[in-house]
């Protein structure tokens, strides 16, 4: 088990680093620097700029600074447009905002993904079953960007029941409809594929063995048929985090809860490169973590895996 | 009597006419799509949908890009769906026909998700069939590659490229080109490995045909099952992917338009009454979606009955 956990590591590290290289040597590859406006600079202001910057040394030595600057002191540097802010102080202000709903999406999703799926595959064609697969179809053509609009319209327009918007702190009202934009869609999928995995299960050889020797039914499906009806699930997992977290953009958009998408889309109309490679590399370093977890995970669910 | 033996014998002898002739993977396919109710009706959506996106605009009265002056500053109270003033779908908030807008829309959407979609059925096969055909060390690092970029958070650095490089179309392509690929790459590495052993891929070997014709001649028809299905589920994927990033303001620009422009434009505008705005470009969101995951899915199934 280390040993895979150590061969799982080698791969995500080197990715990790080609993010950021690659993200950097991007933004350098980018026509126009950050202080390119529309009235020219005069040169000294510009070469004073550029050194405050260290935008004078070379190409490699750049990188090397940024580089090391995020591995040894997670310092994504200062931000091109905001003079007296740092990029690490806009993300701090937005990750937890985004972390709180996105973490909560993911709960409720999971949670009312897996038990749709499961419910449907035991009642198997009945109907429970098809407002269960009726749900899941429905829910997988509608994407946040669609949900968002259509629940401000509903409940904040039609119902007057929730604010269109804004975050106070992270109030309960603030936060329903963001997450339920967020976890619609992946809701389904997971219901989706727990159906599918749960009805193979349960045609099983040893789910036949379990009921044969006479376990409640209870732990049957608990015990026996859960598990292994989970590997799929888990496997999808991985991807719909990060599915999930480049939702949360449009969230902070549509509903202005001032989480970190918010800071990725402004940067990316200001053009203030320095933020939007702070965002994404730390995306980048989430996704490969989590997919870090959910491959240790499944190793751990799968006795099938060698490792 | 006689007759009776007679007819007996046409009767049989077309029986056996037909036996003989068979019924190739491909027609069996076909009559087994065309049970699945679901997916008929999918394919007509989606035959109703192109024609409205190719012949729309003959019938449209006004064009995309006038001005309704009458309108304008009254969407709410004048500018909803009516034949009396040509606008069948209303007008948007500055006054353009919204009819011509979805028409427009529906035209760049489909191209991106088709297009998208062919760069994902090429490369993907090519570079999929390469690696599971030639195996081994090469392989392991095509594959490695394919894992490493698809743990990127890909529509983070689709963004980042669009806002170093200009928001264009071609840009556009570029980037969803980028990332479309590597699902497909896997799945067809993945069907690659187990034809490789098959029979004729050895009498193939065994004659002397070069590696690349064989992946050419011999492996990519053997996928074309697989790539269809796959390539009919990633159209609304990458449609949704456009739509996401033109909801953010940075896909597609004016003049030109695209579902997600328009359902961005129809949600930031539902506080003022104009529903319509809103409704009809997603209604046509909808449908497709729809559409092609239900002919994605009756496409799977009538390929692999065995699979249900």
């Amino acid at each position: 088990m280390i040993s895979y956990i150590a061969k799982r590591l080698a791969i995500a590290v080197p990715t990790l680093l080609l993010l950021i290289i690659v993200s950097f040597l991007l933004m350098h590859a980018a026509p126009g620097g950050p202080f390119t406006q529309e009235r020219a600079l005069p040169p000294q202001v510009l070469a004073n700029l550029e050194a405050k910057y260290g935008l004078d040394q070379p190409l490699w030595k750049q990188m090397a600074n940024y580089v090391w600057g995020i591995v040894a002191h997670f310092d994504f540097g200062p931000s091109f447009i905001y003079k007296d802010r740092t990029v690490n102080e806009i993300i701090a202000q937005g990750f937890p905002v985004t972390l709180t709903y996105g973490s909560l999406s993911f709960l409720l999703a999971v949670l009312v993904g897996v038990s749709l799926g499961v419910a449907a595959a035991i009642r198997h064609n009945s109907w429970l079953d098809y407002l269960a697969v009726g749900i899941s179809i429905g829910a997988q053509v509608l994407p946040n960007f669609v949900m968002a609009p259509i629940l401000v319209l509903v409940f904040t327009l039609w119902l007057r029941w929730l604010p269109g918007g804004g975050w106070e702190g992270g109030q309960w009202q603030y936060i329903v409809m963001p997450v339920i934009a967020l976890s619609t869609s992946f809701m389904a999928s997971i219901a989706r594929i727990t159906r599918s995995s749960m009805l193979e299960v349960l045609n099983s050889n040893h789910i036949r063995t379990a009921r044969a020797k006479g376990l409640p039914e209870r732990k049957v499906i608990l015990r026996h048929a859960l598990k292994p009806a989970m590997l799929p699930v888990i496997s999808y997992l991985g991807p719909a985090f990060v599915t999930m977290i480049t939702g949360s953009v449009v969230v902070d958009i549509y509903f202005s809860t001032g989480g970190i998408g918010k800071a990725f889309v402004d940067s990316a109309l200001n053009r203030d490169y320095a933020v939007m490679m702070g965002v994404t590399i730390l995306v980048g370093a989430l996704t490969i973590l989590f997919n870090l977890v959910v491959d240790i995970l499944y190793a751990w669910i799968d006795p099938k895996i060698r490792y | 009597m006689v007759v009776d033996t007679i007819k007996m014998k046409s009767l049989s002898d077309r029986l056996a006419a037909e036996e003989v002739a068979g019924r190739s993977l491909w027609a069996d396919a076909r009559h087994r799509f065309l049970r699945n109710k679901a997916a008929v009706a999918g394919l007509f959506i989606l035959i109703l949908i192109g024609l409205f996106a190719l012949f729309g605009n003959y019938i449209a009265a006004w064009s995309n890009e006038e001005l309704d002056f009458t309108v304008m500053g009254q969407v709410a109270e004048l500018g909803g769906p009516s034949f009396e003033n040509g606008h069948y779908f209303g007008t948007d908030d500055l006054g353009r026909d919204l009819f011509a807008r979805t028409v427009q829309g529906t035209r760049i959407s489909l191209m991106v998700g088709i297009v998208g979609s062919l760069i994902a059925v090429i490369v993907g096969t090519l570079y999929g069939a390469t690696a599971g055909y030639v195996g081994g060390r090469t392989d392991n690092i095509m594959m490695r590659t394919v894992d490493i970029l698809m743990s990127i958070p890909y529509m983070f650095v689709l963004i980042l490229l669009l806002v170093m490089f200009g928001r264009s179309i071609a840009m556009l392509f570029i980037g969803i080109g980028l990332i479309s690929w590597l699902d497909m790459s896997r799945i067809v590495r993945g069907q690659t490995l187990s034809l490789k052993h098959k029979e004729f891929i050895e009498a193939a070997q065994a004659t002397g045909v070069p590696s690349f014709t064989i992946i050419r001649r011999h492996i990519v028809p053997n996928l074309l099952g697989v790539v269809a299905v796959y390539a009919t589920l990633l159209v609304p994927l990458m449609i949704l992917t456009e739509s996401f990033i033109s909801f953010l303001g940075l896909g597609v620009q004016e003049p030109l338009t695209s579902w997600g422009a328009l359902i961005s434009e129809g949600a930031g505008t539902i506080n003022y009454g104009t529903l319509w705005q809103l409704a009809f470009p997603l209604f046509f969101f909808i449908i497709t979606l729809f559409a092609f995951f239900f002919v994605g899915d009756g496409l799977r199934d009538a390929l692999d009955p065995k699979d249900r």
